[in-house]
């Protein structure tokens, strides 16, 4: 299995990871060797076997619709890189435009 | 006496006789820490100060005659990926650098409930993606048996914390061996409870169909001890088990072994196993057959799909859970971004190292459209052939024996610019994730160069205690634990 750098940059770009040339160079390769030997899985017949997503075997898990104490608003944002009464502040996502 | 040479419950004994009091314990640490972390390297954090508040409180309101908690008084090292409530949690990352958690993790809340001592927070690979605490973003940590070899991870800072007396008892967390291989490398004893036997609540996601917190110890009573204090129903982990949690140490008291069968898995024995380890291995079964265990050959067929099975699953959840270090709420934040994608993309590119960004990069891969059934859906499925292999297995057994490592401890740099080779020496642990059943590691014996080797006894889901009792008669017949490391 071999990946394309076009691959990589596809990838790192879904995951919002800028990788530097020499990361792209490293990965190309270790994700190729990687992804070889994650190949021998098709050696395994999985015809009608359920895939496991988790082992407990639990379905829904519910409790009731009760308010209960939480974090306040105040703590909550304290480990954020930047706040302001009690928001998040992000730079701006919505472009400006010339009025229609 | 010397309080750092006393084993957990040893010294919960003279605690709770009044023969020593939690300043004088905290103290000791401080001076045992002192004398070796320097060259252990094994905390990220050491809380000192606050710690020693927290002692002085605890003896002010204990007086004369008392009744306490297990875990009262008792200075543990916590793995720096479990929130603790006003103390740094890194995840040994530059990304996590600054975090202050504010909240307790469940296991850390029960710990507090109990008037434990918090000595400090452990290293790791970061984000608990590593087998040698190489990847972390403070620097490794050192194994106490030799100072020039890695003392396994990824909660590598908790076993070599133990092993160099740097605290009583620790905690780790397991998502493919992260406990048991850092124990068996620094020849401590560490538990990977069955999956949902301990809350996650609060330890920082890797892969959360896989994660499980547990004890890292001196010994086997000590693993009990810890699991008890930590282990039960958790309503905040909706994948906490709700299941009765026994009197582990009333199971260890049941040495009797003759009515255990004891099953060998020959994949484990394969090519590339060291043959100090295998020598080891095989001696401590001939010791669980002595103490009268029926010893069984079984097939475990699936065990060469785990490594790979493994690599898609948990790197595919991780691709998923680390998806929230954005630069916005909590942690780093790239500096001059042109835009909200801007940041993320260089918030992401300065916060991980490249173990994180070689993992987030192949699970997102392998959920990508077009490789979604190749690569998950497939290796989804052959989990479900893994787990049952190890069903047929307890069908006919009730515990199984295995290597914990296919070698002792390696050296710095052996492995680290080969990711491939460093996945597959989780080979004998990562199955047991998969399969999401409890595993012991305990020390057997020690390799020609002096290192620790670990023997690994796995369970049925939910009976830790038939594991604990087990490996407590093997302990208590051998004299393994006696050896300590000579730091140098």
């Amino acid at each position: 299995m071999n990946i394309t750098k076009q691959e990589v940059e596809k990838v790192a770009k879904l995951a919002r990871l800028q990788l530097t040339e020499s990361e792209q160079a490293a990965f190309i390769k270790q994700l190729s060797q990687i992804l070889t030997h994650v190949e021998t899985l098709k050696q395994y017949d999985t015809t009608g076997v359920e895939p496991t997503a988790t082992v407990l075997g639990q379905v829904n898990v519910f409790r009731p619709d009760e308010a209960r104490p939480s974090l306040p608003v105040e703590r909550a944002v304290t480990n954020a890189p930047e706040s302001a009464d009690g928001f998040f502040v992000v730079p701006k996502i919505i472009e400006d435009r010339q009025p229609l | 006496m010397s309080i750092h040479k006393l084993t957990l419950y040893e010294l919960h004994k003279k605690f709770t006789a009044g023969e020593v009091t939690a300043t004088e314990i905290v103290r000791a640490y401080g001076l045992r820490i002192g004398q070796v972390e320097s060259k252990v390297k094994a905390y990220i954090t050491q809380t000192k100060d606050s710690v020693m508040a927290q002692a002085s409180a605890l003896d002010a309101s204990l007086k004369g005659w008392r009744k306490t908690a297990p875990m009262m008084g008792m200075p543990l090292a916590i793995k720096d990926n479990i929130c603790t409530e006003g103390v740094t949690t890194t995840c040994a990352s530059r990304m996590l650098g600054n975090f202050v958690p504010p909240y307790d993790a469940t296991v850390i809340a029960k710990l507090r409930q109990q008037g434990y001592l918090l000595l400090g927070k452990t290293n790791l690979d970061e984000f608990a993606m590593g087998s040698s605490t190489e990847n972390s973003a403070f620097g490794p940590s050192r194994n106490p048996w030799n100072l020039h070899c890695v003392p396994g991870g990824s909660s590598g800072g908790s076993a070599a914390a133990v092993a160099a007396d740097e605290c009583a008892a620790a905690l780790g967390s397991d998502t493919g061996g992260s406990i048991r291989q850092p124990a068996a490398f620094c020849g401590v004893v560490g538990l990977k409870p069955t999956y949902g036997r301990v809350s996650r609540y609060g330890l920082i996601a890797f892969a959360s169909s896989l994660d499980q917190i547990g004890p890292i110890t001196k010994d086997v009573t000590d693993a009990a001890f810890l699991l008890g204090a930590i282990a039960g129903h958790d309503p905040l982990d909706s994948t906490s088990a709700d299941v009765p949690v026994p009197d582990y140490m009333k199971a260890l008291k049941k040495k009797d072994l003759k009515r255990l069968k004891v099953g060998v898995p020959a994949e484990f024995f394969a090519e590339g196993l060291d043959p100090d380890v295998e020598q080891a291995v095989r001696a401590a079964i001939e010791e669980l057959k002595a103490l009268g265990c029926t010893i069984k050959e079984i097939q475990l067929p699936r065990t060469d799909a785990a490594v790979a099975t493994y690599y898609v699953i948990a790197t595919a959840e991780a691709s998923s859970n680390l998806a929230r270090y954005d630069g916005v709420k909590f942690g780093l934040r790239a500096k001059e971004t042109k835009d909200l994608l801007d940041l993320y993309m260089k918030t992401r590119q300065e916060g991980f190292g490249p173990e994180v960004k070689r993992r987030i990069m192949l699970g997102t891969y392998v959920l990508s459209a077009g490789y979604y059934d190749t690569y998950y859906g497939k290796a989804q499925a052959v989990r479900t052939l893994i787990r049952q292999d190890f069903d047929a297995a307890f069908h006919d057994v009730d515990l199984i024996v295995t290597p914990v490592t296919p070698t002792p401890a390696f050296q710095f740099g052996a492995k680290s610019e080969d990711p491939l080779q460093m996945y597959l020496s989780d080979i004998f642990t990562i199955s047991v994730n998969l399969a999401g059943v409890p595993a012991i590691s305990l020390p057997c014996g020690f390799s020609q160069t002096g290192l620790p080797i670990g023997l690994q006894l796995i369970g049925r889901p939910f009976e830790e205690d038939t594991l604990l009792r087990a490996a407590y008669a093997y302990e208590q017949s051998t004299q393994w634990r006696m050896k300590k490391p000579v730091i140098r």
